[in-house]
């Protein structure tokens, strides 16, 4: 094995050890298979000139006067560090690589380094050994912009460049980068490259990426000449739904009914309908998905206040800033597993040092933060209830009042702790990203919503009905004289009550700083809406408040995609909602009573 | 409940403060001695306490917490802005008959339902009509379906939420967004920065407190008054007697709606500028808090806390512009929990105060005397 066998292996060693980060074990045997595979070639070439680097290849096209030679040399760099190429085929198209013309007459590729001095000079690094150019006078050299010739590139030489990326991103590992190269080839509709790609499908294992491919390849049947292949084409494209096709197929159903070929336009027509009917299903679809995950927001919002309101009777306004309580309660959570964080307080300055973790570690913060923002939320709530509520029981509006007077308070707090801005919560990774299946997006934190969600009301559920403390609620609400009478201690009743709404309130927050931003009024953009969803599902009735979320959520979601007007949907909703109280003023589920208020 | 201090204050005290009001201060100022801010800022501070009366008269009368007051209040001040806008003519930014707004937005011309508000008299009848024809929309839906209590401030302050969400952004009805009008330059052929308009605002506005109290005073101390408290404190035993309960709050609903229009609407030229940030619920249950402050339930007290609550407001928010939030936040809480009658309801608090006391020491004294006794007896 001669010296350039074992620098490729060297190489090939560094480039598996940048895929593996991404691309894990598939992306190191690649890198190994690669590098066994030159080290071999090598041995049997041994004769071949010794293979050059990626800037020198560069540096040697960019000098070089003859346009094909340059072709060439640009497209032998195929199979070399995609990386490397990318990088250095960039420079040279956006004009950074000058030619710089020695004594002796000879060109070479340079880049302009360092800063630019008085007389407009900069210092000159080779392309090629990335070195300081030395003048015959032994010091470096220095020139102007005008005395430097700029590498120049036409129109065919970009296309080969264009070519030479495209074709390393096809090969890419990244399924990802695999993806995208693939639609943008079929967006190009280029003939030529179709050989290509049917030879890069036959050895694809990736089901997303093979789907991709075959109607990239569709696509660029389109413009065969042949008009059987084009009309095969399109029918393979209606039969796909490919919404990318559309603008394709329409330029070809032009072209098609300006030559008269009736079965291509009709074989157009039906591919177009194909498309708009999968486009339909597609939104529809995803409608429904984000009506379900805007209703489980509701639902986490509200679930806290059909408890507090609808079984205690209790208008706890300061509901909203309890999930702020909760939503910050994460965000400290984050900053400690993280880099700590610095608060300055009415002109105090504390500093929490933070864990310092990285990663995986780090991303563990929100199991963390979801017991500890319920804790603190039911704590808070547990003062509220003790401080200002249990005054109030009997006088519902006052309570009212009160606890509107202790948001402000709350709101101004967090205002002055953490900043009027918003902060930042990061998504761990296993939240962000999503699925696309069959064109529809399913982000994953929204999954997780829903998912919480359920896990929620049936946490909710089994307190109530499958533990004693559930018992007691229930006893109390029922009737607190006759519960007080069998020996129930109400009082206490009524703060855990109220600690435990406060507590899923708080869990609401740790929830909601996972899909939008953490402010001190985060918790008012939902006040109104958890309230509309506790009364229109009927007061006491958990059963109720889940239908209600759901119903308000989709109905919301599919208004704003009907009419195309988010505030209109949102209008017609709170209508709609008022409407609705005519017909059952008691909401969806009443809890009978012969009571007269 | 007895209104606790305005039956018994005597009415030439009332008479006193509304001269001084409507005659001593605008006099004052004209002579110099009060400074144009500060005449305008008891302007506002008037305006405000005619929100107030409005949230008495559903609250502390009729037992509805309305949470959708500010919305009649900003709707008042919308109507009145229109005309204002139209009135600014050529003067504004981009030289055109156009409100800058719509220039802005790139309309073309005037959308129909502006053009009308070119007249002063009909933006004045829309001060009143508009927020009343949509309070009694709202209190027929909401009070044949028998909502109330706490479910009323809910479905308001849903109604309040709604209406801002229109008015911020443009596309349903053109009303300037987010920054809604400003930049006024007129009313009534008057150049609205003067002091003499100024002046004549202020005066406006006190007549208009004066008449609104007035009226508000005779109607609560009539039969109506009457009902209107008694639905208040068993709603169920007015129904049973044979009254309609649901006509007697819609009355009273709408025309705590119109009240609040008409504060609006002099709100609006004396401060420069109407925005959908005052339609929020913040601003009605602020509104609230001054009623509560003052002392709910009685007359005087909108007007003592809305005058109170703002004149300690414009001090704190200079003085303490961090903290006045919360000390906001603590008064309220404060007073719900300890003065439920409000600054009215204080020599009352205390005078009971002292006659517990005074029972407990008799009936103390009655015990000693027993106890002296019955040794003697024995």
């Amino acid at each position: 094995m001669g010296v350039v066998a074992r620098e490729l292996l060297v190489r090939s060693f560094t480039m598996e050890r940048a895929l593996s980060g991404r691309a894990g074990f598939f992306g190191r045997m690649l890198g190994i298979s690669m590098a066994c595979l030159l080290a071999l070639g090598s041995r049997l070439h041994a004769q071949d000139p010794p293979a050059k680097s990626v800037r020198e290849v560069v540096a040697e096209a960019a000098v070089l006067l003859d346009a094909d030679q340059q072709r060439s040399l640009v497209e032998s760099l195929a199979t070399a560090d995609a990386d490397e190429v990318s990088l250095w085929l960039a420079k040279w198209k956006e004009g950074e690589i000058y030619l710089y013309q020695d004594a002796a007459g000879n060109d070479m590729a340079v880049l302009l380094t360092g800063e630019v001095d008085a007389a407009g000079t900069f210092a000159l690094s080779s392309v090629a050994a990335s070195e300081p150019v030395i003048g015959s006078d032994g010091n470096p050299v220095r020139a102007t912009k005008d005395e430097l010739y700029l590498a120049d590139t036409d129109s065919k030489l970009r296309r080969a460049m264009k070519g030479v990326t495209d074709l390393m991103a096809l090969k890419s590992p990244d399924d990802e980068k695999r993806l995208r190269a693939v639609e943008a080839t079929g967006n190009e509709q280029d003939l030529e490259k179709l050989p290509l790609l049917e030879q890069v499908l036959a050895t694809e294992k990736d089901s997303k990426v093979k789907k991709a491919l075959k109607q990239a390849i569709a696509m660029l049947k389109l413009r065969s000449d042949d008009p059987a292949v084009r009309t095969s084409a399109v029918q393979e494209l209606g039969k796909m739904g490919s919404i990318a096709a559309q603008g394709a197929i329409k330029a070809v159903r032009s072209d098609a009914e300006a030559a008269g070929n009736a079965a291509l336009v009709a074989a157009c027509d039906k591919a177009q309908l194909d498309i708009d009917a999968h486009i339909s299903r597609v939104n529809t679809a995803g409608t429904l998905f984000r009506g379900l995950s805007l209703g489980s927001v509701l639902l986490v919002v509200a679930i806290g206040l059909a408890i507090t309101f609808g079984l205690m009777g209790v208008i706890n306004m300061a509901h909203g800033e309890l999930i702020v309580v909760g939503a910050y309660t994460t965000y400290l959570v984050q900053n400690l597993f993280g880099a700590g964080i610095h608060m300055s307080p009415f002109g105090y300055e504390i500093d929490i040092p933070g864990m310092n973790l990285t990663g995986t570690s780090w991303s563990l913060y929100f199991l963390v933060a979801i017991p500890a923002s319920f804790l603190t939320a039911a704590g808070v709530g547990l003062l509220l209830e003790r401080g200002v509520i249990r005054f109030l029981y009997k006088r519902p509006l006052e309570s009212l009042l009160a606890t509107w007077g202790v948001s402000m308070i709350i709101r101004q707090l967090f205002r002055l702790v953490f900043g009027a801005n918003n902060v930042q919560v990061d998504s761990p990774s296993y939240l962000s990203g999503n699925w696309t299946i069959n064109d529809v997006v399913f982000g994953w934190n929204r999954v997780f919503v829903i998912a919480f969600a359920a896990l929620i009301i049936f946490l909710t559920w089994a307190v109530l009905n499958k533990t004693s403390l559930g018992l007691l609620i229930r006893a109390v609400m029922q009737n607190r004289g006759m519960a007080a009478c069998m020996g129930v201690r109400t009082e206490r009743v009524n703060m855990m009550t109220f600690a435990f709404g406060s507590g899923l309130a708080g869990l609401a927050g740790a929830f909601l700083s996972q899909i939008g931003n953490v402010g001190p009024n985060l918790g008012q953009n939902y006040i109104v809406d958890s309230f509309m969803t506790v009364v229109v599902g009927g007061v006491g009735n958990i059963l109720g408040t889940v239908i209600s979320a759901l119903g308000i959520g989709m109905a919301d979601q599919s208004l704003q995609q009907i009419l195309g007007n988010p505030v209109l949907g949102k209008i017609l909703v709170l209508g709609a909602i008022i409407l609705f109280l005519q017909w059952k003023p008691s909401g969806l589920f009443a809890t009978r009573s012969r009571s007269l208020d | 409940m007895k209104t606790a201090l305005t039956g018994k204050l005597p009415t030439v005290f009332l008479l006193a403060i509304a001269v001084f009001l409507v005659v001593v201060m605008p006099a004052a100022n004209a002579m110099g001695w009060v400074d144009n801010f500060t005449l305008n800022t008891w302007g506002k501070y008037l305006c405000y306490a005619m929100l107030a009366i409005a949230v008495d008269m559903l609250w502390g009368y009729t037992g509805l917490l309305s949470l959708g007051q500010a919305l009649f209040f900003t709707l008042g001040g919308y109507m009145m802005g229109m005309h204002l806008m139209l009135m600014i003519g050529k003067l504004g930014q981009y030289k055109s008959d156009l409100p800058d707004f719509m220039v802005f937005l790139g309309l073309k011309e005037l959308p129909s339902y502006w053009t009308p508000f070119y007249s002063f008299s009909f933006a004045a009848l829309m001060v009143i009509i508009v927020p009343g024809v949509i309070a009694w929309i709202f209190g027929y839906l909401a009070f044949r379906s028998r909502i109330k209590g706490v479910y009323f401030s809910i479905l308001t302050q849903a109604l309040t939420y709604g209406a801002a969400l229109i008015f911020y952004s443009n596309d349903i009805i053109t009303m300037g967004g987010n920054n809604g009008f400003t930049d006024f330059r007129s009313v009534i052929g008057m150049d609205i920065r003067s002091p003499e308009t100024q002046r004549a605002l202020y005066i406006a506005t006190a007549i208009a407190l004066t008449l609104v109290f007035i009226g508000c005073k005779w109607l609560t101390t009539s039969r109506f008054g009457l009902i209107q408290r008694a639905i208040r404190d068993s709603e169920n035993r007015v129904l049973f007697s044979g009254y309609s309960a649901a006509n007697f709050k819609l009355f009273v609903f709408v025309l705590s709606a119109i009240i609040a229009g008409i504060g609006g609407a002099l709100y609006v030229p004396q401060v420069g500028i109407i925005n959908p940030g005052e339609m929020t619920t913040d601003k009605s249950l602020e509104a609230v808090v001054w009623v509560a402050v003052g002392g709910r339930g009685t007359l005087v007290g909108p007007v003592i806390g809305a005058v109170g609550v703002n004149a300690m407001k414009s001090w704190a928010t200079r003085a303490y512009p961090d903290l006045w939030v919360l000390i906001l936040g603590a008064t309220f809480v404060l007073v719900v929990l300890f003065m439920p009658k409000g600054i009215v309801g204080i020599p009352g608090q205390i005078r009971g105060f002292f006659d517990r006391r005074k029972h407990r020491q008799n009936v103390r004294e009655e015990d000693l005397a027993a106890a002296n006794a019955k040794p003697e007896a024995e």
